[in-house]
């Protein structure tokens, strides 16, 4: 069992993929880095924190992008940016299989401002055209540093999202909340809150994550595969009645759990009986747990 | 940023393909060596967030072509303020994956 959350991007990769099968788009000797962080005295990284290329996973050709959480805590600049678009792009000019995207990220790279929410834009206009065009695009959350901000939409414009229970997942992140709405709205320094808030198994249950695995790099590759093979039999391009449901889905949740203060008071709302103790149970006992419960499945 | 440059000669251990490691993190360091015809030369760049240290990465890295010898080797640093210790740990992470060997005690 190796550890996804402590791996970097580079060894996530290494890991996930048939040994010795991946080629790396834009490899670091080209020296690709953001032409913004220069100006800033800011320092770059050869790769600008994102690794991307095409490999095998199970004998399958997907192409990967992982991002680097510890550089500027994943953030997507404009070449990050373009390297994630470029790469979705080119894998509905080949056909692959799929497309994984490993993300860990706080969003859109500040320093570079207009030139990076422009940048996260492109790539969730490429994660709709790869669907559109046949190609499953699945997002792997699990990195210490969550996925938050425009990517965290870009998660949930995948196919599917395979996270673990230390993944997070949400669009503003604590701090952001406790900044614009104060402490009594939200307490960033309260860890378990944080996790109940934006963690796995919260994201797994209201129905934004599609499989939840523990912190193992090769079940999150198998989980990945089960979503790409439910996203072929399902179709992967975005479709009018799947909209609708999902806005359905959503306005319930809203009906049902607007009001609610905690995570605890939704988790006992879907009908757990005892609340307290789903952030202590393993992951295949809380899989277990859930099944009856989580929203969002499809019938 | 610091930009500092290190051309070290006399190395006679050839090196194959490149490697990144590391990661531009806080305390941390990107290493990128690569193969480069250089006539025999070693040729360390680095940048660095941290102004003022030149004297000990001099040291850092003459240390470590001692321990090395390497010939015909390019070797770029992006730095955001990681400790001698780590550097020298990085650097022979980098040689001992493109030379395939452990390196030898000075």
């Amino acid at each position: 069992m190796k550890s996804y959350r402590e791996a970097t991007a580079r060894q996530r990769l290494a890991a996930m993929l048939d040994a010795g099968s991946f080629t790396e788009f834009l490899p670091p000797q080209l020296r690709v880095t953001s032409p913004h962080l220069h100006q800033l005295d800011a320092p770059v990284s050869f790769d600008d924190g994102v690794v991307v290329g095409s490999g095998l996973l199970a004998g399958r050709r997907v192409f990967v992008a992982a991002q680097e959480g510890s550089f500027m805590g994943g953030a997507v600049g404009e070449v990050h940016g373009a390297k994630l678009t470029g790469m979705l792009q080119r894998a509905v000019v080949e056909g692959v299989d799929a497309v994984l995207l490993l993300l860990e990220t706080g969003g859109v790279r500040l320093h570079e401002a207009n030139a990076g929410l422009i940048a996260v834009s492109e790539v969730m206009r490429a994660v709709l055209d790869a669907r559109a065009a046949g190609v499953p695009v699945v997002a792997l959350v699990g990195g210490s540093n969550g996925c938050f901000g425009g990517m965290g939409i870009v998660a949930r414009c995948t196919d599917g999202v395979v996270i673990s229970e230390e993944g997070r997942l949400a669009m503003s992140g604590p701090e952001v909340i406790e900044t614009a709405g104060g402490v009594e709205e939200f307490d960033a320094r309260d860890r378990a809150l944080v996790w109940r808030v934006t963690g796995g198994k919260h994201r797994y249950l209201i129905g934004d994550a599609q499989e939840i695995v523990a912190d193992d790099i090769d079940a999150f590759g198998a989980a990945a595969l089960r979503l790409v093979d439910a996203a072929r039999a399902a179709g992967t391009a975005l479709t009018l009645e799947g909209l609708e449901a999902e806005h359905a889905l959503l306005a319930d949740r809203l009906a049902r759990f607007g009001a609610c203060d905690d995570p605890l008071e939704i988790w006992d709302g879907l009908g757990i009986a005892a609340p307290r103790q789903v952030p202590l149970l393993e992951t295949d006992a809380f899989r277990e747990l859930a099944a009856a419960h989580r929203l969002g499945v499809q019938p | 940023m610091e930009t500092l440059r290190f051309d070290l000669t006399g190395g006679t251990r050839s090196l194959a393909g490149a490697q990144l490691v590391g990661v531009v993190g806080s305390g941390n360091l990107e290493v990128l060596i690569e193969h480069q015809d250089l006539g025999g030369g070693c040729e360390v760049e680095i940048s660095t967030a941290a102004h003022g240290f030149g004297t000990i990465w001099e040291a850092v890295v003459r240390d470590f072509h001692a321990r090395w010898q390497l010939a015909d080797a390019r070797i770029a640093i992006n730095d955001m303020g990681a400790t001698p210790a780590v550097v020298s740990l990085r650097l022979d992470q980098a040689a001992e994956l493109t030379t395939g060997s452990t390196g030898d005690a000075p």
